[in-house]
């Protein structure tokens, strides 16, 4: 058997592919976390549970009306991108003008909540998804056996990351987007509706993190409590990246799945805290975050 | 984040500021009334639910001392109450020390985690600072739950509590009540002197306005590691008690939850009052007790409790009480 460093080599690629599809959903949350926080000023503590409630959402409507993966892919983020809308609307607009730390104690809120509501009904220890009958079994590439699920996921995600650079340095509604980011008395003053682009956004922000636990359901169980110890994770991502480029956050998720499954490899005591440690060292080295523009 | 409980005077009346003395003056006879309801209290009520009460009280007050007084919102507290809850469990049960050692080396734990924690956290402010705290302690319960002497799923259990100086035993509840009060009133007291002292003046000046500060000569980095590192040292006192008294120590302690929890009771009570955290404190443990036999839905009221308090309730309930009587509590 080939081994790289002491290491089997289907060993190695097995662990780089969990590192690529945890660096997926690192990608899509903090793709989410940087958009939202552009326009609203709020780092929103529910993202992860909102992860988790997209997952929910796919469980629950397999479960009970028999809609299966692919409509799921679709219901679930629009539904939870409602939700968000709901809550931006009905709560996070109020705190306007507040120092954002209360956005960020509003959300933790919520996501308690939102949580604690999932762990009543589900309890903790979660509920198994099936792989859709379209992407089961897998390919033998030689030096590794590769899940067509697998392949999917990260597949989907770099897709919906371009679509998203897209979305916001190419079109209109992103040009809206960031003209509003930067002054948003500005733009307004220009006739473009600001208080209805940042529910949108919102919306649109959230919808990725129920996109990505949709996708992450047959993956792992559907659990209340997966949102949790990943939304923490996401954070030390934003640390890492900075919020200020969408390419940044995009690279930085990807790039610690990576090096997170890496270590799974060489070291695997240090798998759990080694996104916290390099957060860590990109601090004493560069304050601002790897692609941040400001402290 | 700026405290809406202190700034109680509506606009228009010239009055000149209370000066940091006056405003001390003002708090004898709430304090009094605390001291009284402390010293009567266990007659009535179970001490060890109020040695509970007196710990979160205590992990709160330093809380507060830093969201209130320099604006820092650390999402990572949990990281010395419960970093310092096992180092003094781990002192008194397997080293042998004595209550008050076991209960040093818990502070000091707190002291040191601060110091690293603080000196990486404050290179980044507001929701960044939030986010870094949140990342490191969570760091460090993925250490706990690997370390061999934290006794992973168990936590320390059994640690004995000894005696006072090596004279009073403390296994009767009373005396360790007595004991855990003295603990509380002199974090308290200090706290009281490092907010009314001209240090404290300078930190609420890094809160009201950080570029101002700095511009009239002050090192606010130098000021906010000081805040910080006291914070962290009273929060180890409170969880070196804390695993003493409940002869326990565990991963509970040092989990994000107990983070989430201590904001609670600060923002509940009134973020930049004296005596703000304690009734946060009191209210959150009784909610806690009252609701336990409700099981998973105590963390739906706190986040409910949350939404409520940012939303309609930012001056908490010592704040609100303070604007309504117009004198600083």
């Amino acid at each position: 058997m080939t081994t790289v460093f002491g290491v089997p080599i289907q060993a190695l690629f097995s662990q780089l592919l969990v590192g690529l599809i945890n660096g997926s959903f690192y990608a899509l949350l903090s793709l989410g976390l940087a958009i939202i926080f552009g326009l609203l000023n709020v780092i929103n503590f529910c993202h992860g549970a909102l992860y988790m409630l997209g997952a929910l959402v796919a469980f629950l409507m397999l479960e009970h009306l028999g809609i299966g993966y692919w409509p799921a892919l679709i219901i679930s983020p629009v539904v939870v991108g409602l939700l968000g809308m709901a809550i931006e609307r009905t709560m996070l607009k109020r705190l306007q003008g507040l120092d954002p730390l209360y956005g960020l104690l509003l959300t933790f809120g919520l996501a308690l909540v939102i949580q604690g509501v999932a762990l009543n009904f589900f309890g903790v220890s979660g509920e198994p998804y099936d792989i859709p009958a379209q992407l089961t079994g897998g390919k033998n590439l030689g030096f590794m056996f590769l899940p067509n699920y697998r392949a999917w996921v990260v597949l989907a995600s770099v897709l919906l990351c371009a679509l998203t650079w897209f979305v916001t340095e190419r079109t209109r509604l992103g040009s809206y987007l960031r003209a509003a980011t930067e002054n948003p008395v500005l733009v307004q003053a220009f006739g473009i509706n600001v208080p209805r682009l940042i529910t949108i956004t919102y919306g649109l922000g959230v919808a990725l993190a129920a996109f990505a636990g949709v996708m992450a359901a047959p993956i792992y169980r559907v659990s209340p409590l997966m949102g949790a110890d990943l939304i923490i994770v996401v954070f030390a991502v934003v640390v890492i990246g900075g919020m200020g480029s969408i390419l940044g956050s995009i690279v930085t998720g990807f790039g610690l799945g990576v090096i997170e499954g890496l270590t799974k490899v060489f070291y695997p005591e240090a798998s759990n805290t080694v996104v916290f440690v390099i957060m860590a060292l990109v601090l004493l080295a560069k304050p601002a975050g790897l692609f941040g523009r400001t402290a | 984040m700026t405290a809406p409980g202190v700034q109680a005077e509506p606009r228009g009346e010239v009055r000149a500021p209370p000066t940091a003395r006056e405003q001390a003056r003002s708090l004898r006879i709430p304090f009094a009334i605390l001291l009284v309801v402390a010293l009567v209290a266990p007659f009535f009520i179970y001490p060890v639910f109020l040695m509970k009460i007196l710990c979160f009280a205590l992990f709160a007050c330093a809380f507060n001392l830093l969201i209130g007084y320099v604006g820092l919102l650390s999402f990572g507290h949990a990281l010395f109450f419960g970093g310092a809850a096992y180092l003094a469990a781990h002192a008194a049960k397997v080293w042998g020390l004595p209550f008050e050692l076991a209960v040093l080396t818990g502070t000091a734990t707190g002291a040191l985690l601060g110091l690293v924690v603080g000196w990486l956290a404050i290179r980044r402010q507001g929701i960044y600072f939030a986010m870094i705290t949140l990342a490191l302690a969570q760091m460090f319960f993925f250490f706990c739950l690997r370390a061999p002497f934290t006794g992973g799923e168990d936590g320390i259990q059994g640690v004995p509590r000894g005696k006072l100086l090596g004279v009073l035993s403390l296994d009767s509840n009373l005396t360790m009540y007595f004991v855990v009060l003295a603990i509380f009133l002199l974090g308290f007291l200090f706290i009281f002197r490092v907010v009314h002292s001209p240090f404290g003046q300078v930190l609420k000046a890094v809160r009201e306005n950080e570029p101002r500060a700095v511009s009239l000569g002050y090192k606010s980095d130098h000021y906010k590691l000081i805040a910080f590192v006291l914070s962290a040292t009273l929060s180890g006192l409170a969880g070196g008690t804390k695993a003493i008294v409940f002869q326990l120590a565990s991963l509970t302690d040092v989990n994000w939850p107990i983070s989430g929890e201590v904001i609670l009771m600060v923002l509940l009570g009134g973020l930049g009052t004296m005596f703000g955290p304690i009734v946060g404190a009191v209210v959150i443990v009784l909610v806690e007790s009252y609701l336990a036999q409700l099981g998973g839905w105590v963390s739906v009221v706190q986040g409910a409790l949350f939404v409520v308090c940012v939303l309609a309730f930012r001056r908490g309930i010592i704040g609100e009480l303070s604007r309504a009587l117009r004198r600083p509590l």
